[in-house]
């Protein structure tokens, strides 16, 4: 089994489908890796370090795709390089199948077997193969560093000498993974942020990163199957385009993600909207690859229109290279060892996650896998925060029975005074006034004991339990008053037993308090 | 010393015992706490010895100078971490001392004896007739069985901690039953006991006590390893409720207050424990977890993929959090983990990150075990975090790490009603960003209960001994 690493070749593209660390990982799985000279070069890996991970480094591309059994792309591979592939063989990279059927055809006559990381399925066990949400991720970080460096101000608001300068605000359309990425990272560089998402479920993940959550007020939800965003109504479209034109004039970035699987991005930042704005603003479209959601985007380039940036990179992720290289090689690895079985990748139809990212078998489209109802994921799984996930913020319900109102005296209360009266009208009628003398003693000493104890804190409770029997140790003044006597007598010899074994108590109990009382410290 | 002055001792003593479990309260006054109670009870033992009919000197010095060097040595020598069965042993010598001390006065008030000491005991009960006597009797009777079954209680609860009896509850088929006889055939033989002439009812008493040993043991053994603070507070409590029988026998006031200030003491503990448990004194006392009621859902009902990380990846995770909450239990006792693990929060602490210890209340196998293995191995107390105190703010931890500890984070106790351990109070781990889970495998806890804590997908788990994890992570974070 080989598995290939080639060059990328799309324009600018700088990552790579697999890093020296995650060589490693296929190593260990048995696998034979194969990497094209110069592979890493734009993530900043060496062939050394791929060499010493255990690969072996092919100087030549067509070698390489001829000779693999697998092999492990970024971007979807060209018609030239597709050609390359041996017969039979296995791709697994971002395929895009429905932009890029020519490539798949070319595909199916190869006989290939073809996993596209863009259809991993948006389960729970399929996370750690989500390269989506991982590129997205850093697609909305990075949308906000570039927006941050063709800014000509302060992000944050500045209190100063010479006058008060106001915190930059920031509107991110669409709160799916980048826009969260993108809301986090703009809310740690100072900006107020606001947001919005036709989604109503993501109000409350876009509040825990400290954003403000904008609203149409049309009763509608985007929310569509597994967890991506819907088409919308006209009458939810209008509405949602008048809250961005009052937006646009407000504030200093627009930073849009808009996706609706298998569309056009939809367009939402009109050419007017965009004149609207401050000059000096910058929009950044993480749509650009789709058409933009912004009409003025041009894919690919950074324009200006009438003093407002307009960032239309496609290439995000690829601009922090080493570590979207490292997120991805994890997701394609853990994608991997998903189809292994017995050393070799097969796609089995039983498994969720292979079965439905399979874009084609031995060459020909996989029976479509029944249409599970994938429900709409509380979260976008994101790897960034799980725990945003409503299912693991809701507060479990305490099991509460329904409690009568509390009255002054429960029935409970009145048995118990009742039983507990009833003893010690019984005692005192019978018990001898000796007794009733030490009684009151007893009970008195029992309140004091539960007073002063509630007040001991849980850490001290180890030296409070050694401390209470090295004064239970007190019993050996029982033990000494029979110590009188003759020394053969048999009281005398329990009494000095009784003083002998709690005397070791007393000793040994206040010592070792006050060992443990010592180690206490600050 | 007269009698009157040796009574404003006692009260003196009685005041300072007060004063002593007050001082616990915080571990700022704690140590005068303690100095408090050796005090105490110097004072009743010099009061005592000083009284003008005390006689018998040798015999005290004989007997406690070596205990007491004994006990020094006991006391020197433990290891913190074997600290439960001390405590359990100690409790066990209170309990012989009970029942010794009541034969002696027993044998001394049936008249076998005369002497000097009679005036002394004869004193607190000047003339011992009929309700008297019968009063009397009963508290012999009462004090010898409480202090059998301490003694045999403790025994057995040692032996457990220490591994040399099985740890596993002992369900004998009808055990309730055997309870309930146990207890009727001492009700029996204390009312043959009463009713033997003055002199003759020792050999009751010598039954009683046999009797209520095979009480003690079969109590203890019932009970399984995790509810062991349970089982060690209450014998507390007992050898207490021993002291203050013993009080009442001899008709000492000062042993009455003292007995009555542990036992209280022991029962709160126990409490406390059971409410950490959330089970009621009774079930646990009776013995067996979730036997009553409750499906105990099939292992491996709660389905899921696990992820693991490893040691280096471990430290990687930590160094790079700002807040870290690591919660031991008894696992890290057992692998003596803590000193390596005070050793990271060191490094941690000095790097700038938060860290705290949220300790669970039935951590450990006794009440506060976690508090000594952590003070032992010099972790500031002020980082170390009570649940209550620190539930509330898991939110804002990246990362929770879970130190041979399983059922007091198990979710399900929070939201599976029919989880067995429902309703008990558990420390809420997967709130944090990460957690990272510390285990030899994926064995269920002690209550049986399968976690789906290690399913979630912010949990990552750490397989392998304890210590040597920590130190793996140790060497890594240094």
């Amino acid at each position: 089994m080989h598995i290939a690493i080639p060059t990328e070749v799309h324009p600018g593209e700088r990552r790579v489908s697999a890093t020296p660390q995650s060589v490693m990982r296929l190593k260990k799985l048995g696998l034979g890796v194969r990497v094209q000279a110069g592979a890493g070069c734009g993530a900043n890996f060496t062939d050394a370090e791929y060499a010493e991970a255990g690969a072996e480094i092919i100087p030549d591309a067509r070698t390489l795709w001829s000779d693999a059994d697998v092999v492990l792309t970024v971007r979807p591979p060209t018609e030239a390089q597709a050609g390359l592939l041996k017969e039979g063989a296995w791709l697994v990279g971002f395929i895009w199948p429905a932009q890029n059927q020519a490539l798949v055809d070319r595909l199916a006559a190869r006989k290939a077997t073809v996993l596209a990381m863009d259809r991993v399925p948006r389960i729970t066990r399929a996370q750690k193969c989500d390269a989506l949400s991982a590129t997205a991720n850093l697609a909305g970080y990075r949308a906000v560093i570039e927006a941050a460096a063709h800014l000509p101000r302060f992000f944050s608001g500045q209190m100063t000498a010479a006058g008060k300068i106001d915190p930059a605000k920031v509107l991110v359309i669409g709160a799916g993974v980048a826009g969260l990425a993108a809301i986090g990272a703009a809310r740690g560089l100072g900006a107020v942020v606001r947001a919005f998402d036709a989604r109503p479920a993501t109000r409350d993940q876009v509040k825990s990163l400290g954003a403000e959550f904008l609203e149409v007020h049309i009763d509608e939800s985007g929310e569509g199957a597994g967890g991506y965003a819907k088409e919308m109504s006209p009458a939810f479209i209008e509405a949602e385009m008048a809250l961005f034109a009052a937006q646009a004039m407000d504030v200093d970035i627009i930073i849009t993600t808009a996706l609706i699987p298998g569309k056009k991005a939809p367009k939402l930042i009109t050419a007017g909207m965009v004149e609207s704005m401050k000059p000096g603003s910058v929009i950044v479209d993480l749509a650009a690859e789709q058409g933009g959601n912004c009409a003025l985007t041009k894919p690919g380039d950074v324009i200006v229109h009438k003093g407002v940036t307009i960032i239309g990179h496609t290439d995000l992720p690829s601009r922090m290279p080493a570590q979207a290289s490292q997120l991805y090689a994890s997701t394609i690895a853990a994608l991997l060892e998903e189809a292994l079985r017995d050393g070799r990748p097969v796609v089995d139809p039983a498994n969720d996650i292979t079965s439905v990212a399979a874009v084609l078998v031995h060459g020909a489209a996989p029976a479509p896998p029944a249409p599970k109802p994938v429900p709409a994921p509380a979260a976008p799984a994101t790897p960034v925060d799980h725990e945003s996930t409503p299912a693991a913020h809701a507060k479990p319900e305490p099991v509460t029975h329904a409690k009568p109102a509390p009255s002054a005296f429960p029935m409970r209360t009145i048995v118990w005074l009742a039983v507990a009266g009833l003893l010690m009208a019984l005692i005192g009628w019978a018990a001898p006034s000796s007794f009733i003398q030490h009684f009151t003693v007893f009970i008195l000493a029992c309140f004091v004991g539960w007073q002063v104890v509630w007040n001991v804190k849980p850490a001290l409770h180890t030296p409070l339990m050694s401390v209470t029997n090295a004064i239970s140790g007190i019993i050996l003044i029982g033990g000494m008053l029979h110590l009188g006597g003759k020394v053969s007598s048999l009281t005398v010899i329990l009494g000095a037993a009784a003083v002998f074994l709690a005397m070791i108590n007393v000793a040994g109990g206040f010592l070792v308090t006050g060992r443990m009382l010592a180690m206490f410290r600050r | 010393m007269t009698t009157e002055l040796r009574t404003i001792a006692y009260i003196a003593a009685a005041v300072l015992f007060i004063l002593s479990l007050g001082g616990l309260s915080n571990q700022e006054t704690a140590r005068r706490g303690n100095l408090y109670g050796v005090l105490g009870m110097l004072l009743a033992l010099l009061a005592t010895a000083a009284h003008e009919s005390f006689g018998g000197y040798g015999v005290l010095a004989a007997a406690a100078i070596p205990a007491a060097i004994l006990g020094a040595i006991l006391a020197s020598r433990v290891q913190m971490t074997a600290m439960p069965q001390l405590v359990a042993i100690l409790h066990s010598f209170v309990g012989a001392a009970a029942v010794l001390v009541g034969f002696a006065t027993h044998l001394h008030a049936g008249g076998h004896d005369q002497g000097a000491v009679g005036e002394l005991v004869a004193q607190g009960k000047a003339a011992l007739e009929g309700a008297e006597h019968a009063v009397h009797l009963i508290e012999i009777y009462v004090g010898v069985c409480i202090g059998s079954l301490t003694f045999t209680g403790s025994v057995i609860a040692w032996g457990k901690l220490q591994g040399v009896i099985t740890s596993k509850p002992l369900m004998l088929p009808a055990r309730h039953f055997l309870n309930v006889l146990l207890l009727a055939g001492l009700a029996f033989m204390g009312f043959l006991f009463f009713d033997a002439p003055a002199s003759g009812g020792a050999g009751w008493l010598l039954w009683a006590t046999l009797v209520s040993g095979v009480l003690g043991v079969h109590l203890v053994m019932a009970i399984g390893g995790a509810d062991m603070p349970v089982v060690v507070s209450m014998l507390n409590s007992y050898s207490g409720w021993a002291a203050s029988a013993a009080g009442f026998m001899l008709g000492n006031d000062l042993l009455i207050i003292t007995g009555a200030l542990v036992g209280s003491s022991g029962a709160i503990l126990s409490y406390i424990m059971c409410r950490g448990m959330n089970r009621s004194f009774l079930s646990v006392i009776l013995g067996g977890f979730g036997t009553e009621g409750g499906v105990a859902p099939a292992p491996g009902a709660v389905g899921g993929e696990v992820r693991t990380i490893d040691a280096p990846a471990t430290a990687d995770l930590l160094r790079a959090s700002r807040k870290v909450v690591i919660i031991p239990g008894y696992g890290m006792a057992v692998a003596q983990a803590q000193h390596s693990l005070a050793e990271i929060t060191r490094l941690l602490r000095d790097r700038g990150v938060t860290v705290k210890f949220a300790i669970h209340p039935v951590a450990g196998r006794l009440p506060g075990h976690m508090n000594v293995l952590l003070a032992e191995a010099n972790v500031p107390y002020d980082i170390v975090e009570e649940m209550e105190e620190i539930n509330a703010h898991l939110p804002e931890y990246d990362v929770a790490m879970v130190i041979g500890a399983n059922d007091i984070v198990n979710p399900s106790a929070l939201d599976d009603p029919s989880s067995p351990i429902a309703g008990m109070p558990v420390l809420e781990v997967w709130k944090c960003g990460n957690v990272i889970v510390m285990k030899r495998g994926m064995a269920s806890g002690y209550a049986g209960v399968d976690n789906p804590l290690f399913y979630r997908p912010n949990t990552l788990m750490l397989f392998g001994d304890a210590k040597k994890n920590v130190d793996a992570i140790l060497a890594a974070i240094r």
